[in-house]
């Protein structure tokens, strides 16, 4: 029987994708392990290889299509002695296990996601695409308060049909956000306002005045995210003023130390950044109550601190993790940073290399910012803003006094870092900011 | 030795039983069907096709009788018992041998016989022992015969049978099952039809544009009881200007032969006795599943009311045994049947499918006028709880029923008001039996009042009543 290609879901969380590119073309033999497309998600760009050998019998999903769901048929590979006309049969089965699997991904991470996919249709995104259900299933939708984008579809195709709907009430599922949020308050919840439309918002410039540059898949995760996250996440901030002399002066000692090859190049070189990923970690460690993320039912008890570093790219930024920061070395911190970093501009990075962390760091210090408040990136429940060292203006010993001196401000997820324990995190923090010495032991 | 080994064997090549076949052997499932004495059962033989054809030969003759009306003129109009008879054999015949043809085409061995399951996983064919009625098509060639053959899934697809009234068992001669009334060797001048559902009224229409005097009793209230009582009414009230006799709420309580035919005893619900006598007597009070003789009951194959009970899969509560359409219970009808075996085997072949929804299967009843409909009736969505809206529109109001000179019916629809959810259509006037799939579909795909206002109806057809009843309900009707 033809073998139905299917969309991978590259990680557990990816609903589409953006085929980007087929390598192979209608007709080519593959074998398994044959790299056969690029997908892009919102945040990088994956190699596809083929499960099974075969050959390409017909390209469904053409090159450069965007928004292609997770699970769709987007090809299909004939076994030998099977001709193009076969694949009629195919297509209109249900995708069996995707045929699919994301090249560069570890076998480890990904079987779950990828074995898991199939079983049902993906829940369709909310960022604007299509979500297909039936005209009764939508009124039905709007009369009790649903978001069909938060239902499944067990209609042809994975649309939603009144029985969803009827499922989705009957379990309580699928309320629309500000439904959900009603029970908190204590009198009915007023609805979320809705942003402008587009329409009211084009309408306050002349037409002539501007040009329209539709999103990209980054764009629309960023604003995706960071709504939710400030519509469902009660923030509270803690600043404190950490002075960095003594932390400079060991970072010029420590580079200065560091072994060289052959051509010259030192084996790592710190940065002010690195070090403060470090002392997060190991404030974190010191105060584990604050190492949390939030869900409804538990508080999530993290055992290391995994710290998400933001980086600005080209049309947006991705937040890379430096996993088991507080066990590792300011070296290797580094070294893992740069590669990070480096991948993160080429929109190389694998999910799991961005998905998940404990905590985030957003430095703008080298921007000259002073100090600012981050956005809390769930499942994080705070983030570190970092604000540039400079020298000010200190009282030391009742005397005014030069130092270095970078403002930090910690935004918490209050559901489950309240305000002492974010001082509590941030006064760790401070001490090994303060005493640099005491992250090297 | 042949094989005799099969993945999915079918009893029965009705409607439900090949379609069946073709859809297992296309899911790559090594099928064989049992067939004891015509491919296509008694929807192509005896049934839906048949009568399909003398109803047409009817209406013809109909319009013969009526070329004045069109501007036309036809004398000396007559017809021919026996040639409108083969002319049916005719279409029937070509229909089996089509279901033969189709079989072969799609690798499914047919085999000749009675099958019994004699344990599970095996079908034992034995000779055709009893015939329901001559003459039949010819077996297909190539076929397997007696045997015993082994399947992991076994589908009783046996249809349905008369049911017989104690005291009023057909005979063939005065007394008619649709069998005989398929075949008259002469038209009867008299006749009375016991029984209004679809195939009563069928053969009632039929004779009576035959020229037969024509009687229907009926048990229940109303004409075709299944049907909204608005358009049974409203095609009863038809029938009896076409001269068609009813007697409703009422019984036949014994039948006498006599030498100028049968002598009917109707007792009324007010507990009057009248007898009526009448060449030939149709006995149409329903249908039978075909449970017996199958190995059901020494399997424990569980059966209520002479129905085989399956889940919304076709699944029998013993593993490995299926059911489907006729024999699997009502709605009997050829569609039913088909989309249920269809579903099974799909079940089986571990296909993501949905189970059996038997609240959108359309009914279609080719008297003249049609009737047709899907879905609740009014009094059946009220009696759900639905709060509803109505919508009605009359041919008379349609230019294109005006220029057929049909200007007689009604479409008739029911929405949920609260949701806009179509509940049910119901239809009675010319070619409705076309017509009822477009709300299938409709309803099927879950659309409400305003996407079937949005859509567009062309123009000068039978269907813009559809759009009209839609808006009508909706207090928007624009040509009424």
């Amino acid at each position: 029987m033809p073998i139905n290609i299917t969309m991978p879901a590259l990680s557990p969380t990816m609903e589409e994708g953006n085929l980007a590119k087929w390598l192979v073309k209608e007709g080519d033999q593959v074998s398994a392990g044959d790299v056969i497309a690029e997908i892009e998600t919102d945040k990088a760009t994956m190699e596809v290889e083929a499960v099974d050998e075969g050959t390409v019998g017909k390209i469904v999903v053409p090159e450069g299509s965007a928004g292609v769901k997770v699970n769709e048929l987007i090809a299909v590979l004939l076994e030998d002695g099977e001709d193009a006309g076969s694949i009629d049969t195919a297509a209109a089965s249900p995708a069996p296990a995707a045929a699919a699997a994301p090249a560069e991904a570890p076998a480890a991470a990904e079987p779950a996601a990828a074995a898991s996919a199939p079983a049902g249709p993906a829940p369709v995104a909310n960022d604007g695409s299509r979500i297909f259900a039936s005209p009764l299933a939508r009124r039905l939708a709007k009369l009790n308060s649903l978001d069909l984008s938060a239902l499944t579809g067990t209609g042809p195709h994975g649309r939603i049909v009144k029985r969803d709907i009827e499922a989705a009430i009957s379990a309580g599922t699928g309320k629309a956000a500000p439904a959900a949020e009603a029970p908190k308050a204590a009198a009915a919840a007023p609805a979320l306002a809705a942003g402008p439309s587009a329409d009211q918002v084009l309408k306050l410039f002349d037409d002539d005045s501007y040009e329209l540059v539709p999103h990209d898949g980054m764009r629309k995760t960023i604003a995706k995210r960071l709504t939710e996250s400030k519509q469902t996440i009660p923030h509270f901030y803690v600043s404190v003023d950490c002075e960095l002399d003594a932390l400079l002066a060991l970072r010029a000692q420590l580079n200065g130390a560091a072994a060289t090859d052959k051509d010259g190049k030192p084996a790592y070189k710190l940065s002010v950044n690195d070090m403060t990923i470090k002392a997060l970690a190991l404030a974190l460690r010191d105060v584990p109550d604050a190492n949390v993320s939030w869900t409804d039912e538990n508080m999530v008890m993290h055992k290391h601190a995994d710290v998400g570093v933001a980086v600005s790219i080209p049309g947006g930024l991705i937040t890379p993790i430096i996993h088991r920061a507080e066990e590792k070395s300011l070296s290797v911190i580094s070294n893992e940073m740069k590669d990070l970093g480096k991948r993160a501009k080429e929109r190389k990075l694998k999910p799991e290399e961005y998905q998940g962390g404990t905590t985030a760091v957003s430095n703008m210090g080298m921007m000259g910012v002073k100090d600012f408040s981050a956005v809390v990136n769930p499942p994080h429940a705070t983030i570190l803003a970092v604000g540039a060292g400079e020298k000010r203006a200190v009282v030391k010993d009742d005397a005014v006094a030069i130092a270095t001196v970078m403002t930090v401000t910690l935004s918490t997820d209050h559901r489950c870092v309240d305000g002492a324990l974010g001082a509590q995190l941030l006064g760790a923090f401070k001490g090994y900011i303060e005493n640099p010495m005491s992250m090297l032991v | 030795m042949a094989d005799t080994n099969y993945d999915v064997i079918i009893i029965g090549s009705g409607p439900g039983g090949y379609v069946t076949a073709i859809r297992a052997s296309q899911l790559g499932l090594k099928t064989a069907i049992v067939e004891r004495e015509h491919m296509g059962g008694i929807c192509l033989n005896w049934g839906c096709i048949p009568t399909k054809a003398l109803l047409r030969s009817a209406e013809i003759y109909h319009y013969m009788q009526h070329a004045k009306d069109y501007g036309l003129s036809a004398e000396k109009i007559s017809f021919d018992p026996a040639a409108v008879v083969n002319r049916s054999r005719g279409v029937s015949g070509q229909l089996a041998g089509g279901v033969g043809f189709l079989m072969k085409k799609n690798k499914v061995d047919i085999i000749w016989g009675e099958g019994k399951v004699t344990k599970a996983g095996e079908v034992t064919v034995s000779k055709t022992s009893k015939k329901a009625m001559e003459p039949q098509h010819p077996a297909p060639k190539g076929t397997k015969g007696e045997g015993v053959y082994k399947a992991k899934h076994i589908i009783v697809a046996t249809g349905a049978r008369p049911r017989v009234i104690p005291g009023i068992e057909p005979d063939g001669k005065d007394i008619w099952t649709y069998f005989e009334a398929m075949v008259p060797p002469t038209m009867p001048k008299s006749l009375i039809v016991m029984g209004s559902g679809a195939i009563g009224i069928e053969f009632a229409s039929f004779y009576k544009t035959m020229g037969a005097d024509v009687t229907v009793i009926e048990m229940m209230p109303t004409i075709m009881p299944v049907e909204d009582p608005e358009i049974s009414g409203l095609a009863k009230k038809q029938m009896e200007k076409q001269g068609i006799k009813f007697l409703l709420e009422a019984k036949v309580s014994q039948v006498k032969k006599g030498a100028k035919g049968v002598t009917a005893t109707v007792e009324t619900k007010d507990g009057k006795k009248q007898d009526l006598t009448a060449e030939k007597l149709i006995s149409a009070v329903g249908v039978v599943g075909n449970i017996e003789n199958l190995g059901l009951e020494e399997l424990g194959v569980k059966t209520d009311r002479g129905c085989v009970v399956i889940d919304g899969y076709g699944r029998t509560n013993v593993p490995g045994i299926y059911a489907i359409g006729d024999v699997a219970g009502p709605p009997m009808l050829a569609h039913k049947a088909e989309h249920e075996g269809v579903i099974c085997v799909e079940k089986i072949a571990g296909k993501d499918v949905h189970a059996m929804d038997k609240s959108m299967i359309p009914g279609c009843t080719y008297c003249h006028p049609q009737v047709a409909s899907v879905g609740l009736t009014e009094p059946k969505a009220k009696e759900a709880g639905y709060d509803i809206k109505v919508g009605r529109f009359p041919f008379i109001g349609n230019g294109k029923a005006i220029a057929l000179g049909e200007p007689d019916g009604l479409i008739k629809t029911i929405f949920d008001a609260k949701t806009g959810q179509l509940l049910g259509a119901h239809m009675v006037g010319a070619e409705v039996t076309e017509l009822i799939q477009g709300y299938v579909v409709a309803m099927n795909l879950e659309t409400t009042e305003e996407d079937l206002m949005h859509t567009v109806f062309p123009h000068p057809t039978l269907s813009e009543m559809m759009k009209e009843s839609v808006l009508d309900a909706y207090g928007r009707v624009l040509n009424m």
